[in-house]
């Protein structure tokens, strides 16, 4: 104890480490976990909560589960039935696509991660480029690539399209197309045109007013009868275009709300430059408005990716239909937990990632001070 | 009127199917497929195998018409329809036979615009019980708590049935199939009911399903059966007869595995099915082998029966109602003759 009782001269004391009990993983769980006595009451609560939920979790999906095997003798029906996921594998990802064409999707799905990634390598040069042939150019290839019926492909009709691939045709899609006539949208709403700003408006709170279920609704139950007979749309296609209107209506108002951010000045800035309207949109408002609404736009994505689910109110096979029709052959009756649990793992892994994503961009476009 | 014209341009570019105007019988000729309505999945009745092909009676019998029809039992295109569109799917001449489980009424029949091609299996409300309650009959039942889904005809033919029987019963009612299943499950009721098909199903997700049994007494009417369009007269025949081979098959005795040797029968009735002799194919215009190739192809009633919903399946369904009149049952065909 000599330390405490020693003196040193104004300035000459030396740097001490800070005290034992504030710094590293004692100090973290003094000041987070058990700073007052509430603190210490919450901390035990989650703790029991823990307890009691993931153990038992756990000893499900795990310990009990049943991994091998093809046939539903396999499991043991006291911890989960992985082999149910593992048989019906294929058609969870792919539907009833036919097996020998499989490769389609994969190259599909290859070239697109392919594209993808010189976009996320910094000082990359001809990002405009791929960010062009991923808009424009990737969807036109993958559709000759999916539908086929060209270049000595074969012809694979929509409704052998199912699982997750149908989930990422109808997201992607839905995603790739709401945007631009989104923005297109929120121009024309902001327009001083009276014609135009009202076939925005009335477009926007149209399909806004509505639920996607009776847009979906409408495409597969009433449109076919508006139809002269024998004459029929593709049911993919028509929920294709259900889901992008309507994606397209939300993202109007999110990107609306970024241009009614951006101050006046700008507007005025670029007009005294001289700028045309679409040169002030393109080069100085749009930027900066998009920008701040990447939260809100993300958003919106998610959103429209777990929405693609309803589809299967119309009989389209989706990630999660597919799980529920798989539930339905005699010999797989019960194991709708398993797949739910596998359904959800994966559209955590598609939502986190793009959420990931877009803070990522957040920060990359971060320009403020 | 631009846009009629952009709707119709973009209509022809992406028509798949081309439906109705001549006759249904001979679209599918032309186009060499039958487009078949199924459900969402209903276990033995219409689902997918392992391998992603449709299996289950009502898509036997859309396999059955290919067959009748083309000649090929392979030659169906499936369309899984929610219950909602399927009427519409079927109206606007996307599908060309319905086969979704589909009960017969008087308002479908009539107002709807849609004929019934037969019955192809005679559903009704049943009850589960445990085995060790000792109880052999709906009859005996009474003073029990049943299971059952609240505000739904299931809940209205329950009351009815006990009521017309002067018997008591405590419903124990809850929103959703599973829920229902569940409690029944955990003991909170001693009955469970539902359709008897639907029950077989639910069995399979019992801890124990052995452990029960569904009771014998059918107390509602479920006629299933397949659907065509209002107005074609030829192609309601064709599917009509198309089943009816199948159900005629069986009293018969023609199997899929006996047809061949069956053909060589000196029974009149199996030469006249089998188009040995007689010009029933030709009167429906269709070929004069069109029911050897059902029965070759699909099998007869009994064995679609048996393959998806039958005792040695999981399902474990008896024949019941769906037995052959000779039987005792309700399954009679025309005489094809």
């Amino acid at each position: 104890m000599t330390d405490e009782t020693r003196s040193y001269d104004p300035g000459s004391h030396p740097d001490l480490p800070p005290p034992a009990s504030t710094v590293g993983v004692v100090g973290w769980v003094r000041q987070n976990l058990f700073a007052t006595p509430l603190d210490v009451a919450l901390t035990v609560l989650a703790l029991y909560l823990v307890y009691l939920l993931v153990p038992p979790v756990i000893q499900w999906a795990f310990i009990d589960a049943d991994w091998v095997g093809d046939t539903r003798d396999a499991c043991s029906r006291e911890g989960a039935c992985w082999v149910y996921i593992r048989v019906w594998f294929k058609q969870l990802m792919y539907g009833r696509y036919p097996d020998e064409e499989l490769w389609r999707i994969n190259t599909a799905y290859v070239l697109l991660v392919a594209a993808a990634i010189p976009l996320f390598i910094p000082g990359f040069r001809w990002k405009q480029w791929i960010g062009v042939f991923l808009l424009i150019g990737y969807p036109i290839i993958a559709f000759f690539l999916f539908v086929g019926d060209a270049f000595g492909l074969e012809h694979v009709e929509t409704p052998l399209w199912g699982g997750l691939f149908l989930t990422l045709v109808i997201a992607l899609v839905g995603i790739v197309a709401s945007l631009p006539i989104g923005v297109v949208l929120a121009l024309g709403r902001r327009s001083k045109m009276p014609v135009v700003r009202s076939i925005c408006v009335a477009f926007i709170e149209l399909w806004r007013g509505v639920p996607l279920i009776t847009v979906l609704f409408m495409s597969s139950v009433m449109f076919p009868l508006f139809m002269p007979e024998g004459v029929n749309f593709d049911k993919l296609v028509r929920a294709l275009v259900g889901v992008m209107l309507f994606s397209a209506a939300y993202m109007a108002e999110v990107v609306r709300g970024g241009l009614q951010a951006i101050p006046k000045g700008q507007y005025e800035a670029a007009e005294a430059l001289g700028l045309s309207f679409w040169k002030m949109m393109g080069l100085i408002v749009l930027p900066q408005a998009l920008k701040l609404v990447i939260p809100g736009i993300v958003n919106t994505f998610i959103g429209l990716f777990k929405d693609t689910t309803l589809v299967l109110i119309i009989g389209l096979f989706d990630f999660l239909g597919m799980v529920q029709l798989a539930g339905t052959n005699p010999d797989w009756l019960g194991f709708a937990v398993e797949g739910y649990v596998f359904v959800a793992a994966g559209f955590w892994v598609f939502c986190f990632s793009m959420s990931r994503y877009s803070q990522h961009l957040e920060k990359k476009l971060h320009t403020g001070h | 009127m631009k846009l009629t014209k952009v709707l119709l341009a973009a209509a022809a570019a992406t028509t798949l199917s081309t439906a109705a105007v001549a006759g249904t019988l001979d679209d599918v000729r032309g186009k060499g497929f039958v487009q078949c309505g199924v459900s969402q999945g209903l276990a033995g009745f219409s689902n997918p195998d392992e391998q992603g092909n449709w299996t289950g009676i009502d898509v036997d019998v859309c396999r059955a018409v290919a067959a009748a029809v083309l000649g090929d039992a392979g030659k169906v295109k499936f369309t899984p329809l929610s219950a909602k569109e399927r009427f519409t799917a079927l109206q606007s001449g996307e599908v060309d036979v319905l086969s979704r489980n589909t009960t017969w009424t008087l308002v479908r029949d009539s107002a709807l615009g849609l004929n019934f091609a037969g019955v192809n299996y005679y559903d009704g409300q049943g009850f589960m019980v445990r085995k060790d309650l000792g109880v052999k009959s709906a009859l005996e039942l009474d003073g029990a708590s049943v299971c059952v889904n609240i505000g739904t005809t299931t809940e209205l033919n329950l009351s009815d049935y006990f009521r017309a029987n002067s018997m008591k019963f405590n419903p124990v009612v809850f929103e959703k199939a599973d829920e229902v299943v569940a409690a029944y499950d955990s003991g909170r009721c001693d009955v469970y009911t539902t359709d008897q098909s639907g029950l077989a199903a639910q069995r399979i997700k019992l801890k124990e399903p052995n452990a029960h049994m569904i009771l014998p007494e059918v107390i509602s009417k479920e006629p299933l059966g397949p659907v065509v369009r209002h107005g074609d007269d030829k192609w309601l025949d064709t599917v009509k007869w198309t089943l009816y081979a199948m159900v005629e098959a069986e009293e018969l005795g023609v199997t899929s595995k006996n047809v061949d040797q069956m053909k060589g029968s000196s029974s009149p009735n199996v030469r006249r099915l089998l188009g040995v002799e007689g010009d029933g194919g030709k009167n429906l215009g269709l070929s004069v082998d069109w029911a050897y190739n059902v029965v070759k192809q699909v099998g007869n009633y009994g064995e679609s029966f048996e393959r998806h919903v039958g005792v040695k399946t999981s399902l474990g369904l008896e024949r019941g109602q769906n037995a052959l009149w000779k039987d005792g049952g309700l399954q009679y065909a025309m005489p094809v003759r």
